[in-house]
């Protein structure tokens, strides 16, 4: 298989004003890769996720997506975002929402194809397991069951590439653990690259491959063996941090303190 | 004033046949700002923008009672004022925190400025007041063409961005990262809003224009989550109000708003109730059964769902 990278970086910088968030980031993601973004509030993780979505451009290098430079609106992307509660009001059934990932971005009503629009959303919602309440009010549904959702919309356009941001932020635990286990399950089903962005690991770490570490304007890459380490994040931080298993858990103490002494700018606030 | 004779004034049906002859072209347009109102109004409620409609109503006056002191069209006149009122809500953000203290300042600024025109003007003064509270305006040939071609404008504006609209109404993120241009779809939909508003002002009055854009659709979405029908039922209830109206004020003296708002109350009061009881059925929440959705699945429709947290 000649595999085309899901997503490469070439000496990607992105830095806003002076402040630099990384940079000489070269980074290849094959297809089927899982990589987990870690690192603390305002170290780019999101605006990693908005390069790729061709919200954020460089500051320097090239950032390429299934070999093609980044644009908007990509068709081999697909984008779960952290869990907003919809308002109980929202006029959108579970199916709704899934639908809007396959052609909300389309002109116009959906006039003709309604019969193939809905087997499509009804193969999508059955893939995640919610059919059971896909034509309830959205707004009532509880945040686990949106995320499903959510990642039945994203698998819409059955891209070679699939983003979280903070998918599980707000959930329980159990639904977190779910919900992990579906996004490694359709990584499995159909071979899409995983990016996924979390400040907290443990809920994804058995499914992991790579770790994409960012801290103090710096990062490193590798297997969470590799990165999840004592000495290897004291060296990122330029402070001593510690990482400890509990549990079956990884706790990385120390990172918060210094990842707080960063002003709270977060940039993809100030270009929303 | 006896009951009686309260509503004697309200419900008056004399000589109805030839009434409803001559003020046909009102009725007309009130069909047409029915279905505007009524299909607009759904994106109003998505997009929770119930305070901006009124503050472009607002201006719209204003600039309808300018029109009118300058002896301009008064159409023309409701319609800029809307339009500047909608762009400059669009630009600060319809939905941002911003937003609602804009309107609130351009609110009342709206309503003074077209008060003043309205006390410096010296026409009739029956005309005075209907831009506020509506009237049964004798709407002519050419009138009823102009309000024709705006609703098409609004209508057809509605149709082409409909699906983008409804995915950054109530999925702005996702829409984004779609490649969705969110804030041009806003500042587009701004600018139909304000001629609908503009539209439905003619008619109804300004402090009123919220029946027609919020209560159907407000309705709708009480008695539904599907996007089909409550756009369905949206229309339905704004030309049962709006038309119903019309033709229950036809016989007396009195505006026709009272008329509107009421029906259109009422409606929303029954699908609030009828809202409130489905949801009160123990801790479960039947869900909507679609619209036979459920056939390709196989899954049996009215399905209990349980919320879980609530």
């Amino acid at each position: 298989m000649s595999a085309v990278p899901a997503a490469s970086f070439r000496d990607a910088e992105l830095a806003f004003g002076h402040r630099t968030l990384w940079s000489g980031l070269n980074l290849e993601i094959e297809p089927g890769e899982y990589v987990a973004v870690l690192g603390g509030n305002g170290t780019g993780k999101t605006s990693l996720l908005r390069v790729l979505l061709g919200l954020q451009p460089l500051s320097s290098g090239t950032v390429h997506v299934a070999g093609q430079a980044v644009r908007r609106g990509s068709a081999e992307i697909g984008y779960v975002p952290q869990q907003r509660a919809f308002d109980d009001r929202t006029p959108l059934r579970g199916r709704d929402l899934v639908g809007l990932g396959i052609d909300g971005h389309r002109w116009g009503p959906r006039i003709l194809g309604r019969k193939a629009h809905r087997e499509r959303v009804n193969t999508l919602v059955e893939r995640v397991g919610a059919l059971e309440y896909a034509d309830a009010p959205i707004g009532q549904l509880s945040g686990g069951e949106q995320q499903r959702l959510r990642v039945a919309q994203a698998l819409a356009m059955d891209p070679s590439l699939l983003l979280f941001d903070e998918a599980l932020l707000s959930l329980d635990l159990h639904r977190q653990s779910q919900l992990a286990q579906l996004v490694a399950e359709q990584r499995d089903r159909t071979g899409a690259a995983v990016f996924f962005v979390t400040h907290d690991v443990n809920p994804i770490i058995d499914d992991v491959d790579r770790v994409l570490y960012l801290a103090n304007g710096s990062f490193r890459v590798g297997t969470p063996a590799e990165v999840l380490r004592s000495d290897v994040l004291s060296e990122l931080y330029g402070a001593r941090v510690e990482v400890m298993n509990v549990a079956g858990r990884v706790l990385v103490v120390g990172a918060e303190i210094v990842d707080h002494c960063h002003p709270p700018t977060t940039p993809e606030e100030v270009t929303r | 004033m006896s009951w009686e004779m309260v509503i004697d004034e309200v419900f008056v049906f004399e000589r109805y046949g030839d009434l409803l002859v001559l003020l046909q072209n009102s009725i007309w347009a009130g069909a047409l700002i029915g279905l505007v109102g009524g299909l607009i109004g759904t994106f109003v409620m998505m997009r929770d923008m119930a305070f901006s409609v009124h503050g472009i109503a607002e201006l719209s006056f204003a600039g309808g009672a300018i029109a009118l002191l300058i002896g301009s069209d008064l159409v023309t006149g409701s319609l800029m004022g809307s339009i500047i009122a909608a762009v400059i809500i669009g630009i600060v953000g319809a939905q941002s925190r911003e937003s609602n203290s804009v309107v609130g300042v351009l609110m009342p600024f709206g309503l003074g400025v077209g008060i003043l025109a309205l006390a410096l003007y010296q026409g009739r003064s029956s005309n005075r007041f209907a831009l506020l509270t509506g009237q049964i305006v004798s709407v002519n040939d050419v009138q009823l063409v102009s309000m024709a071609v705006l609703s098409a404008v609004v209508m057809a504006g509605l149709l082409i961005i409909w699906r983008p609209l409804s995915f950054a109404s109530t999925d702005p993120f996702v829409a984004q990262a779609r490649g969705l241009p969110v804030r041009t779809l806003s500042i587009v939909f701004m600018l139909l809003l304000g001629v609908a508003v503009a539209l439905s002002v003619q008619i109804i009055g300004a402090l009123l224009v919220l029946a027609l854009l919020i209560s159907p659709a407000a309705a709708a979405m009480n008695f539904s989550a599907s996007p089909v029908k409550i756009v369905v039922l949206s229309v339905v209830f704004a030309e049962t109000a709006m038309v119903g109206g019309i033709l229950l004020a036809l016989g007396g003296a009195l505006p026709i708003s009272p008329y509107v708002t009421t029906i259109s109350f009422l409606i929303w009061v029954v699908s609030w109730v009828a809202r409130r009881r489905r949801r009160s059925r123990g801790r479960a929440v039947v869900s909507e059964s679609g619209s036979g959705d459920h056939s390709t699945t196989g899954s049996a429709p009215g399905r209990t769902v349980t919320v879980a947290g609530n």
